[in-house]
């Protein structure tokens, strides 16, 4: 087989496995649109939030430790433990159904029935809040993350494929653990969604609210289980990313990935969030394989994005995304 | 009213500046995607002045007051910090990034106000002749070039034709910067030019990886800053590229930079302008401000790459003081006064002994014609627990860089209609 097919299989391989992990960064934005309406503009700070908030239970910090020292003269940073990688997540999951829950409480709980520019607009303040809160619980310095997952390349599909045609492929086993969680992940939320009383609840919110409403489901409840599932998938986004580069300020970055991944996929569509991240995914990759060295290269952030405005000019709503139909 | 004109007189009062005080703005960045390189370097710069009130009661006996303004390494909040702080007597300015000094050049120089910017902003600035009011010693991105070349050579008997560089840069102004100059070189030595950008931040390189996965070249140099330096060397660690043929330049070789990585990524290299490991100044610090409850941070960074060299870039700037001091006699200086001291500072082995740093930077002497210093930079290494020196000062291929350095400035110059404020005299 020639040298450049067989790259172009490896790329495409791993721009699949990229694309999960745009996908897992989309499905936050899903849910909570799927469910209010509302275009969260604070899931990538989200991811950002939970990760910080996982290595600081991890290695037992003291949260505001910079601020209490500030103000009482103190010298504490350590509470003089470490808590294991999987409580850790739990203590996690726990702190971000918290935050849900003073979301709803504090910001939309006052906000039901406005127009969705206004509800954005709320999201975009929220994100910068939970920037600021971020920095002074946790610090802006990098966290090293290591909730055990394997990283490097995978020697059973490098031996495989050297065997099969004479050239190793690159794939990096963090990406094989992003696409099991991930797979992991949407069976979860389908099933939870389809054959529990809760998802029940929110797939009627998220059809019609007034109608949801009128049989006697609480809307507030609703939501707030609805950002908890959001901050669950940030939390999972946010170890995936963390764990190549560290848990720094970038990782709230990552949503602009989701964006095109959303514009493709559709944002009511769960399935779309998985097939938008993986299109975007073996797209850009195969672009910046075959065209990025002939225009410099770097490809990839932009042509995400030109890729998504080609769908749309054919499919406003999106791959799987709803159909805007307009009744006069 | 009568208590209302009390509190407004006595708000006046306190807005005024302070006499008598050697003002420093100090632009940091604690937040935002690169605090993690703005803080220690603040802390350093911060740290070391402190050092020098407390200890020596400032300098030449005026005392330093040093304000910090927030930039987030965003390049309007940049400018926003300059023209906020300038009126209160600012002696000089360390931008600590390349997009606020290029905006700050034009103003700075209007303004009569210099400009250091120590191992980043624009390279041509070197060229005192046209850049008046700008300095970038003791080196520049052409020089760290040339410099990481040089050693290449010196470790491969000084040919390295048929072998293959890979540059993997920020796609941004910064990253772009060594490019001519390796071109140069490329042809030159002979060696294969293999040019992969990333985009910015950086979180995601996979594609440029497998690039070099697939080309093999033998040395990758990296351009990067921020979380590009910590993706980048995981992903070497991932792809098993030999890690002492992957060299940073000296903003891509800081404690976090390999902090996540570890031990995986012990052999990698990076270019540094001053020399790390314990100085008795770091005593000194540790003693008369960290124990004193007088630092900028809470004192961790002590001795880290990027603290030290903020506090090298301090230590710069308290000298070039003292000079402008001798020079006019004066111990409250004006910002013209500094540039004065800033053009005529000499750093010596003596000097910087004296300080307690011994040999932290290399000799050099700046001059009307010359503020780019000597533009020798050491090679560290990371061996899995901390950074070390590797070599002794190496130094660039001034017949490269030079050629370089005159031709852009002679363009910036006839494009902003600038008198050389040198060889026209």
């Amino acid at each position: 087989m020639p040298d450049q097919l067989l790259w172009a299989m490896e790329v495409t391989a791993n721009g699949l496995l990229n694309g999960v992990m745009y996908a897992l960064v989309a499905l936050g934005f899903v849910l909570i649109f799927k469910a209010s309406g509302i275009f969260n503009y604070a899931q990538g700070v989200m991811a950002l939030f939970a990760a910080m908030t996982l290595v600081g239970i991890q290695d037992g910090r003291v949260p505001f430790a910079h601020l209490i020292n500030a103000i009482f003269g103190t010298d504490i940073h350590y509470f003089g433990w470490e808590v294991p990688a999987l409580a850790a997540i739990l203590l996690t999951v726990g702190v971000m159904v918290v935050f849900a829950w003073a979301v709803q409480r504090f910001i939309f709980k006052h906000l039901v029935g406005q127009e969705p520019i206004i509800l954005f607009m709320a999201t975009i303040g929220l994100a910068y809040f939970l920037e600021g809160t971020s920095d002074l619980m946790w610090g802006s310095e990098i966290r090293n993350l290591d909730v055990g997952l394997p990283q490097g390349i995978n020697p059973v599909i490098d031996e495989a494929t050297f065997n099969l045609f004479g050239y190793g492929f690159f794939i990096d086993n963090l990406d094989i653990s992003a696409a099991i969680v991930a797979t992991l992940l949407v069976a979860g939320l389908v099933a939870y969604t389809q054959y529990t009383k809760q998802g029940r609840a929110m797939r009627a919110v998220a059809d019609d609210h007034q109608a949801a409403l009128s049989v006697g489901i609480k809307l507030n409840y609703v939501w707030v289980l609805v950002w908890s599932l959001a901050g669950l998938a940030a939390l999972v986004a946010g170890i995936m990313w963390g764990s190549k580069s560290g848990v720094q300020f970038s990782l709230s970055l990552i949503a602009l990935k989701a964006l095109p991944v959303l514009m493709l996929g559709g944002f009511t569509s769960i399935p779309g969030a998985i097939v938008g991240g993986l299109i975007i995914g073996v797209g850009e990759a195969l672009f910046e394989f075959s065209i990025g060295p002939l225009i410099g290269g770097a490809t990839e952030n932009w042509f995400a994005y030109v890729l998504a405005l080609v769908f749309l000019i054919f499919r406003p709503q999106g791959l799987f995304g709803e159909k805007i139909i307009e009744r006069v | 009213m009568k208590k209302l004109a009390t509190l407004v007189v006595a708000g006046a009062m306190a807005a005024t500046p302070a006499l008598a005080d050697l003002v420093i703005p100090d632009l940091s960045y604690r937040t935002g995607p690169f605090a993690a390189g703005g803080i220690p370097f603040s802390d350093g710069y911060q740290d070391y002045f402190t050092l020098l009130n407390e200890r020596d009661g400032g300098i030449g006996g005026v005392p330093v007051r040093v304000i910090e303004c927030e930039t987030a390494y965003n390049t309007e909040r940049g400018v926003e910090c300059y023209e906020s702080t300038k009126g209160e007597g600012a002696l000089v300015y360390q931008p600590l990034s390349t997009g606020i000094t290029y905006q700050l050049i034009p103003r700075a120089t209007a303004d009569g106000i210099p400009l250091h910017t120590m191992g980043y902003g624009r390279t041509s600035a070197a060229n005192g002749d046209v850049f008046s009011h700008v300095f970038n010693y003791p080196a520049n991105y052409w020089d760290a070039a040339s410099v990481i070349v040089n050693q290449l050579l010196e470790e491969n008997d000084g040919d390295m034709s048929g072998q293959t560089i890979a540059l993997l840069y920020h796609n941004s102004a910064y990253g772009r910067e060594p490019i001519r100059t390796l071109e140069t070189l490329s042809e030159m030595h002979g060696f294969n030019l293999s040019l992969i950008a990333v985009d910015s931040p950086g979180q995601e390189q996979g594609n440029q990886w497998l690039q070099i996965r697939r080309e093999r070249p033998d040395y990758v140099v990296m351009w990067g800053w921020g979380v590009m330096n910590q993706v980048a060397i995981q992903e070497a660690i991932n792809i098993r590229f030999p890690m002492e043929n992957f060299i940073g330049n000296w903003w891509a070789g800081a404690d976090h930079d390999v902090a996540q990585a570890g031990a995986d990524a012990a052999g990698y290299r990076a270019l540094n302008m001053n020399r790390l490991g314990d100085m008795p100044v770091f005593a000194e610090i540790q003693q008369h401000v960290i124990d004193a409850g007088l630092a900028a941070g809470d004192g961790t960074n002590l001795g880290a790459v990027l603290y030290t060299r903020g506090m090298y870039a301090a230590m710069l700037a308290a000298e070039a003081i003292r000079v402008a001091q001798e020079i006019h006699g004066v111990a409250d200086i004006t910002p013209a006064m500094m540039r004065d001291g800033m053009e005529a500072l000499e750093m010596t082995n003596a000097r910087m002994e004296e300080l307690g740093m011994p040999g932290i930077g290399p000799e050099f002497a700046v001059s009307c014609e010359d503020h780019g210093g000597t533009g020798m930079a050491i090679m560290t290494q990371w061996n899995g627990s901390e950074w070390v020196t590797l070599t002794d000062f190496v130094a660039p291929d001034d017949s490269v860089t030079q050629p370089l350095v005159l031709e852009d400035s002679a363009q910036f110059a006839a494009e902003n209609n600038i008198t050389p404020q040198c060889t026209s005299s």
